[in-house]
Formats: C-alpha cells, structure tokens, sequence
C-alpha cells in the first residue's frame, strides 16, 4: 500500500519534470522573493503603481500589452480621474462616424492599452527586425517567469571571451541562446518615484516585474484568499466525514 | 427488482408506472457490496465525480468562448480576466482534466494490482478502456482550444501521425485538418467534438456502472461474494466512505486551482499559437507522455503509431493474457512484485517522453517500451503457468472477522 503511494507521488514528480526540461540548459535565474508568492502572498498595490510608471515611461515604447484596458488601473489604486488622464495620452482610431469617416479620438477607460506600433511588421522595422513580444501574460508565457523576467533585465553582461555578439544584439545571461535584441531598458535612476522610493536599476526592475505579473494574473489576489476560505472549510467537512465514517462503520469494524 | 414498497405516495405512484426509485433503492442504497474494499475502491466513485465537474464547468466556459483561429485565445483570456469567476470555471476545468487522469489512471492501476479485469468482470474492463480511449481524444482537442503554441503545435504533431498510414494516410489528415493545416476547421470540429464526446463519456460510464452493477464489485481478496454475511448495503456505509473521499480528493485538487494553477500547464501555451514559430520542445500533457515515448521509441513512423496504439489495446487482452486464476495480487508473491516492476517502467516512459530524444534516453525509451509489451505478451502469461499462488480465504467474513488480535496489534504500531 506504501508503495502505491510513493508510486502515485513519483507520477506527479513526472509532471513536474517535464517543467524542469523547458528550462533548458545554462540560462542564469535568480530566485528573487515576491510578495505574492505563497498561500498568503498579495501585491504591494504602491509597487504595482511603481511597475505601471516604468512600464508608462520605459518599456511601453516597444512592447504592447494588448489584454489590458485603461479601466483595469483602478484595481491597483489609480483613481477614476487619474486613469482617464492615462489613456487620454494615447490616440485610438474610432469610427464609421455619420458621415462614414474613421476618425482619432483620446483613448477612454474602456479601451485597450494602445500598442506603440500599428502591427508586428512596423515593431520589427524600429527594432532592427526584432519583435517586441506583448507582455500581457509575459509572466504565466515563461518558466518561472517573474523570476525569469527580473534575470532577464539585469542580466546583461560583458560577453565572455571567445563568444562573438551578433550585429545589433546584445549578450545576456538569463535569456535562451544568450544573444537579444533588445538592448538593455533599466539604468539607476531612469524614472522619479513620487511616493520617494529610492529608483535603484534593481528596484525599478522588481517593480515592472510586479505589475507585469499583476498584469498576467489580475485574479491572483481574489483566487488565494478564497482558496484559504475553500480549503478550511474544506479541512472540516472532510474531517466532519471522517468522523461520522468511523461511527458508521464501528459495527463492521 | 419490485417488491419495494415507498411511503410517499407521490414516488410510489411514479414508481408503479416506471420503476425508476425502485431502481435507485436497489442500485444505490441497498446494492450489496464487500464489506472489505479498501481505500482504493474510491477512485470509481473519484471518477464520477470528476466527469460531473468537468462537464459542468465546460459548459459554462463554453458559453463565453469563441472557436474561431482569430478569437479563440482572447476569448479564454477575457474568461480569465472579465467573466466572473471565469478564472475559477478555467483553472476548474484545467486542472480537472489532470486530475481526471490521475484518478483514472489509479483507478486501473488498482484493477491491475487486484486483477479486477478477470471472469466475470472482462466486459467490465473493456467499457473501463473504452472510457480511456474516450478520455483521451476529449483531453487532446480540449486542449487544442486556447489555441496557444502548444495547442498548435500539439495538434499539428498528433493529427500528423495518421500520415502514417500506408496509402490513404495524407488523405486522412487532409480530412481530420479540414484544409491542408491545421487551421480554423480544424479548430472548430475540434470544438464541436470536444462538446460532443464528454456527453459519450457518460453513456460509456452509464454501462460500465451497468456492468459493475451486474457481476458486483470485486475486493482486495479477489474471491467471491459467498453470501450476505460477506456484503453491507451501499448506503451509508460506501456513500459515507466515497463522500470522505472526496472531501480528500477536492483538498487535494483545489490545492492546485488556487494556489499552483499552472503546475501542470506548459507556459508555452500562453504564447498565442503561431505557425510561423515552432517551439523548442513540442511536449504533450502529462497524461499522454508515456505513450509518446513509446511512439518515438521506434525509427519507424508507422511502427510507432502502431505501437503507441498497440499499448492501450493490448488492455483488451489482458484477461486472456493473465492465466492465473488468482485474482489478487495479495496471493500471488511473483506478480506483486511484477506488478511494481511494471509500474515503474510506466513511469520511466513517462519520465523519457518529457526528454528530447537523444543519446541515452533514446535507448532507456526502448528499454522501457520493450518491457511494457514483454509485461503483457511474456510476462503475465508464463506467470499464470508457473506461479505457485499462496492458499487464498475461505471467504471475506473469515479474514474480517477472525484475526481481531491483528487488528488490535496494527493499532498499536
Ligand atoms: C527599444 C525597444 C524596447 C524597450 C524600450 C523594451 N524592450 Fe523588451 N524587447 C524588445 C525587443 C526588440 C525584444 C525581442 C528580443 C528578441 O527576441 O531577441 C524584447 C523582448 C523582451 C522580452 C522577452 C524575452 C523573451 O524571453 O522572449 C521581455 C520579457 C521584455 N522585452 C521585457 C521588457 C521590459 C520589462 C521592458 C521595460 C523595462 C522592455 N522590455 C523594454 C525591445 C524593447
Ligand atoms: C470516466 C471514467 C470512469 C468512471 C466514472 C468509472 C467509474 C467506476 C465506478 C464508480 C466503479 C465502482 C467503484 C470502484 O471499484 O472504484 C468502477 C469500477 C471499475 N472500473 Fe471504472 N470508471 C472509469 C474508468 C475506468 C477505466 C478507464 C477502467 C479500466 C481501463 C475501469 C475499470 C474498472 C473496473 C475493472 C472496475 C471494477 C473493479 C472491482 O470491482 O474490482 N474504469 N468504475
């Protein structure tokens, strides 16, 4: 009977390493605690904000992140006004109006993040012929992935010797293959944090990892705190059947 | 069958003119069953469970997804983000489709190790393979419908396969595609069957509860019912012990909706699907790796979809394959390891058909596939010949009953 359990666990260890062979080779990740990770983990809503303003200031320039609407902000504590400035910024093509014409208007709150390139053709011509990928679910798209994403941006290093960088690429430790397009995004000091965090590459890069993760799961926070209600509830009915199996079966027994 | 008489007047008149609480009474409360099954009787009843579930949930994803090339993968991800609780009916269904494998595949491990397969319950094991075979097409063009890469890319290497036929093989896939890719007819038959075969399932299962209901359950001793001192009624004692088993079973899988929803996902799979850029590693489900090792073990494509077949259907035989007339493992010292020799290998295939095939794991994957044939065609009929089986009881109340000294020691340790 041992057996069989051990037996039953060593299958779901097999499930577990088809996931370590994704993983490839000598890709460098660093194991970073987030906030969210665990039973109990939730964002920290002021570092999502954080993460929104680099991903406004910096990534945003390249990257799309088409899943998104204005409206979605709110949740991580912008206000009505703050997020209708936001999109505002941004022009979305609208239309037939009466007289059948398409017209441009500011985008609303219920619109999509608007994407900084028409289509993937006119991403790749500003980008050397690279595509900047959506980072919509950026973080669920990769193993491990926030920790893959923070390696990522701080993983760009000197190649080492013997190892020749393509033309317009760039080496980098964490990434599959070692050579990116993109060049490296974060720098100390690259955006002014209003609420007086200190703007270290590290912090900046930790913090558009957390809004990107926001981004993939925004159900993340809903999901475990009814998992805690679920599963105690759970813990005592099942316990409340364990309990009235045995009185039911004393007389077998 | 009649004979029970209801108080409520209401069921009693329903009850003359169509037996139907009659039935219930007699397949559901009083069903006699073996007073001595153990743990491993509950993942029939897990099973059910399970099937009620997944349908329930697909339905209402159904209601909100959209089966077109285009749409398909929005659609899932506006489910995630904008239907309420979208994301608790997706990760629901998700995560239930590898549960459905872990308790099936249990459930016949279990009927392996306690040869529920024998006379007279062969009929019984095939609607049980069948159930399998069905499980499986429904698994593989599930998760053909996010339309991610891994969809993709998942349904263009399986659909392929067919090619292999000699002759009409390209024409097949032609036909299964829709087109000359897999491309938007792909995915909406896909759609529609994936609707279609969930409510097969249940017809399956309705047989195989059928089935079961006329040779009775089997139990850990493997001998026969001999009379009523042998048998408890159904309810409470079975509703009870399969109520707590599920209340195990949903700890365990609703551990893995909230808290590791993608633990048995591909990441891959959030990428959308694109037939310009094949991934890296085309890996299936879980579920499906062990016979997709089988399927690469042989150079030869046509021998490897036949032996990937072979591997399920050779199930079939397997009541005529085993010459014991034992049907526990508990009484049969050689088979009992056999048994765990051969779910190891399973294991290792498992384990191979996640790897890319080179170097040692090509050759540890023919190993393997090797031995799981030679377990059915070599093994379990020369065991039937010269195993020396252990005397098994007199009868299911004389173990139960007796050794109340055992008991009491047990408790103990
Ligand atoms: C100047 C344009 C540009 C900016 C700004 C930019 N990126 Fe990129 N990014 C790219 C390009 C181009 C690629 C594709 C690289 C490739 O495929 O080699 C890329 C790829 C990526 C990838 C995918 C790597 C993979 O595994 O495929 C991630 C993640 C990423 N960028 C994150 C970011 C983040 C976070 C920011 C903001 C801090 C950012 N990028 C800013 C151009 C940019
Ligand atoms: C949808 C999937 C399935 C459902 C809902 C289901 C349901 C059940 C139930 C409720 C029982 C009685 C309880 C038990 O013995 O565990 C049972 C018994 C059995 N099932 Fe299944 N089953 C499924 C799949 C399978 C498969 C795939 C096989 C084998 C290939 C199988 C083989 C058997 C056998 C042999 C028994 C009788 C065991 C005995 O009494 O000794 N079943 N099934």
């Amino acid at each position: 009977m041992r057996k069989f359990i051990i037996g039953t666990l060593a299958a779901a260890g097999m499930a577990a390493s088809t996931a370590a062979l994704a993983a490839g080779g000598d890709q460098q990740i660093t194991d970073v605690d987030w906030s969210w990770e665990g039973i109990f983990g939730s964002y920290d809503h002021a570092q999502l904000r954080r993460g929104f303003q680099v991903y406004r200031e910096i990534c945003g320039n390249c990257h799309s992140m088409n899943l998104i609407y204005y409206r979605n902000l709110q949740q991580i504590g912008l206000t009505e006004d703050q997020v209708k400035e936001v999109a505002a910024e941004k022009e979305v093509e609208d239309g037939p109006n009466d007289d059948g014409e398409m017209f441009m208007r500011p985008a609303l709150p219920s619109d999509h993040f608007v994407a900084p390139f028409p289509n993937d053709q006119a991403a790749r011509v500003a980008n050397n012929g690279a595509l900047p990928p959506d980072l919509s679910l950026m973080t669920k798209a990769r193993l491990k992935g926030p920790d893959y994403v923070y390696s990522l941006m701080t993983g760009y290093q000197d190649p080492p010797e013997g190892v020749e960088v393509a033309e317009g690429m760039n080496y980098n430790v964490a990434f599959p293959g070692h050579q990116i397009a993109m060049a490296p995004q974060i720098f100390d000091e690259m955006v002014t944090y209003e609420d007086g965090t200190q703007a270290t590459a590290d912090q900046i890069t930790k913090d558009v990892v957390a809004f990107l993760n926001w981004a993939a799961e925004p159900e993340l926070e809903q999901r475990k705190s009814m998992g805690l209600k679920t599963m105690l509830f759970l813990i005592v009915l099942t316990a409340m059947f364990f309990a009235l199996k045995r009185r039911i079966w004393a007389a077998v027994h | 069958m009649s004979g029970h008489t209801f108080q409520n007047k209401a069921i009693r008149w329903i009850d003359e003119r169509m037996p139907i609480f009659t039935v219930m009474q007699h397949s559901a409360i009083d069903y006699p069953t073996p007073k001595n099954l153990n743990y491993w009787w509950n993942f029939g009843s897990l099973a059910l469970f399970v099937l009620v579930i997944m349908l329930m949930t697909g339905i209402f994803l159904a209601m909100s997804y959209t089966p077109h090339v285009d749409y398909a993968f929005t659609s899932v991800e506006r489910i995630m983000r904008d239907v309420n609780y979208g994301w608790l009916l997706r990760y629901l269904h998700m995560n239930g489709a590898s549960m459905f494998f872990i308790v099936v595949y249990i459930h016949i491990f279990r009927g392996l190790y306690y040869g529920s397969y024998k006379a007279p319950r062969e009929l019984l094991w095939w609607l049980g393979i069948v159930i399998l075979l069905v499980m499986m097409a429904t698994a593989f063009m599930g998760y053909v419908l996010p339309w991610g890469q891994m969809s993709f890319w998942g349904a263009t290497v399986i659909t392929n396969l067919f090619s292999a036929i000699p002759l009409v093989g390209e024409d097949i896939v032609t036909w299964l595609w829709g087109g000359f890719s897999v491309d938007n007819p792909t995915l909406n038959r896909f759609f529609a069957l994936h609707y279609l075969l969930p409510f097969v399932l249940v017809a399956v299962v309705f047989l195989h509860l059928w089935a079961l209901h006329t040779t009775k359950s089997g139990n850990p001793l493997g001998i026969d019912v001999k009379g009523p001192q042998d048998t408890i009624p159904f309810h409470p004692y079975y509703t009870i012990k399969d109520l707590f088993g599920v209340g195990v079973f949903l700890l365990f899988y609703l551990f893995f909706v909230f808290y590791a929803p993608n633990f048995f996902g591909e990441p891959d799979n959030y990428i959308p699907a694109n037939p310009l850029v094949t991934p890296p590693h085309i890996v299936p489900e879980w579920y499906f790796l062990p016979f997709y090792a089988i399927l690469r073990a042989v150079p030869d494509k046509l021998g490897g979809v036949v032996l990937m077949f072979g591997s399920i259907l050779i199930l079939f035989a397997l009541p005529w394959l085993d010459r014991s007339r034992v049907r526990s493992a508990r009484f049969r010292p050689i088979y009992k390891q056999v048994f765990w020799l051969f779910l190891i290998d399973c294991i290792v295939l498992g384990y191979i058909g996640a790897k890319p095939p080179e170097g040692a794991f090509i050759t540890i994957g023919r190993i393997a596939t090797a031995y799981y044939f030679a377990h059915f065609l070599i093994v379990m009929p020369l065991l039937g010949r010269l195993e020396k089986p252990r005397p098994v009881p007199q009868s299911i109340s004389a173990p139960v009953l007796k050794p109340a000294a055992a008991t009491a020691q047990m408790e103990k340790v």
